[in-house]
């Protein structure tokens, strides 16, 4: 049986942390909120990109000149996982979501008798996968290393683009969280290079009233030149959405905590009382049956 | 002229203007262009420099930096990396965020950090001069 100083000690210490959960929680409320503004404000950018390529790639027949980057090298011997996760746990499954669907695209891609590389975006993922991939891990980059999501974004898709030019690779795969709603995060893998298999076939071409685009300079230069870009977009949008995600997940789940607390405090609330209860009856009566024996 | 011409001007931000105005300028890669309404579809990509919008007798000087342009029949659109507007850019501060540029290209640990920092210089230096040409 605990006694009562215990009992003391117990509750203050679970009450200074339903404390610090319900501040996290409230933190995590306002981040949330500019996450999903800024996530918001490159919705635009993100969608007229996604269909000026898919414009662009609809009309390119693929060529020798055509940029590898738009119709892959034709084979898919080596693939590469970028794994976007937080750089912060205490967001509850958030993190372990993503590096659970990563390693399963692993294992697929792995017994598909393909080359697996990995680069870690977000301090998380590389801390859920050093352990059975160390190995396959050739970059590792943490959020807070740069400045600003686009100048991150910018730097991943630069070093991933080089990487590809330079052959290191024949197919890009991102797999990060998809944001559902502000309680739902859904980890999601989805195709990134070649680019033509990561565009949306959906995308609503616009109407040209029979015309023909003309292009300056030509086709090839401006795909050259968008591809990177594109892939940068697409990365920064994914980075925004995780963004939003870290956060919702944080919320709901320092709201778990919280709540948790509260149902300990009330239980050991209750437990403190009946000791004390106890002590003092067992104290009355041995001062009664003193009396007594008197 | 009765028709109009739709112009959108989107950065990764956010979207920077959006409405209807008479004619823009942009300049293309390969030379400065005009687009009134109707233009052609049409599809460019713009070197670092200054967009005209005209609307309502008024012309507004934007700053853009790496981006392209589409012409579609519903109008034209700019998504550019950077932009700012001329008129609210400070000289006093290019000029700081210049010579900073030049201190850490001349520092740079590695090659990535100078590319970055030469990029920003040339960027810098084209706001400066198309500071210049308004004034």
């Amino acid at each position: 049986m605990a006694s009562l100083k215990d009992l003391r000690n117990r509750i203050s210490s679970v009450k200074s942390t339903q404390k610090i959960t319900k501040a996290m929680q409230m933190v995590a409320a306002a981040k949330l909120r500019r996450a999903q503004d800024s996530a918001q404000a490159a919705r635009p950018y993100a969608q007229k990109m996604a269909q000026v390529m898919a414009n662009l790639a609809n009309g390119v027949v693929a060529g020798p000149e055509t940029p590898k980057l738009l119709i892959g090298t034709g084979k898919s011997d080596t693939v590469l996982l970028l794994v976007l996760t937080a750089d912060r746990g205490l967001c509850g499954g958030f993190n372990t979501n993503i590096s659970r669907l990563a390693r399963e695209r692993i294992a697929a891609l792995v017994g598909e008798g393909k080359d697996v590389k990995i680069v870690t975006v977000g301090k998380k993922g590389f801390d859920g996968l050093k352990r059975l991939h160390r190995d396959r891990i050739i970059a590792s980059l943490e959020l807070k290393e740069a400045a600003s999501p686009a100048e991150l974004a910018a730097r991943v898709g630069d070093q991933i683009t080089k990487l590809f030019a330079e052959g290191g690779f024949d197919q890009c795969e991102l797999v990060s969280s998809e944001f559902v709603s502000v309680i739902s995060q859904k980890p999601k893998a989805r195709t990134l290079i070649p680019a033509r298999e990561a565009i949306d076939p959906e995308a609503p071409a616009p109407d040209l009233k029979g015309a023909i685009y003309e292009y300056e300079p030509d086709e090839e230069a401006i795909l050259a030149e968008m591809l990177p870009r594109y892939v940068n977009t697409v990365i920064l949008s994914a980075i925004l959405e995780n963004a939003a995600g870290e956060m919702g997940a944080r919320m709901a789940a320092m709201d778990n905590a919280t709540r948790n607390a509260g149902e300990l405090i009330n239980k050991l609330n209750l437990q403190y009382n009946r000791t004390r209860q106890a002590k003092i009856t067992t104290e009355l009566t041995e001062i009664i049956s003193g009396a007594e024996a008197v | 002229m009765a028709d109009k011409l739709q112009f959108d001007l989107v950065s990764p931000e956010a979207r920077v203007f959006s409405g209807e105005v008479d004619m823009v300028v942009v300049p293309g890669s390969e030379g400065d262009f005009g687009v009134l309404p109707g233009h052609a579809p049409f599809m460019s990509t713009i070197r670092t420099g200054t967009i005209d919008v005209h609307a309502e007798n008024v012309v507004t000087r934007i700053f853009v930096y790496g981006g392209f342009a589409e012409v579609t029949p519903q109008g034209l659109t700019i998504l550019a990396e950077e932009t700012a507007e001329l008129a609210t850019l400070d000289a006093a501060d290019i000029r700081n965020r210049l010579e900073a540029a030049h201190l850490r290209a001349k520092d740079a640990a590695d090659d990535h950090a100078r590319e970055t920092a030469e990029a920003e210089i040339v960027k810098l230096e084209t706001m400066q001069a198309a500071m210049e040409l308004a004034h």
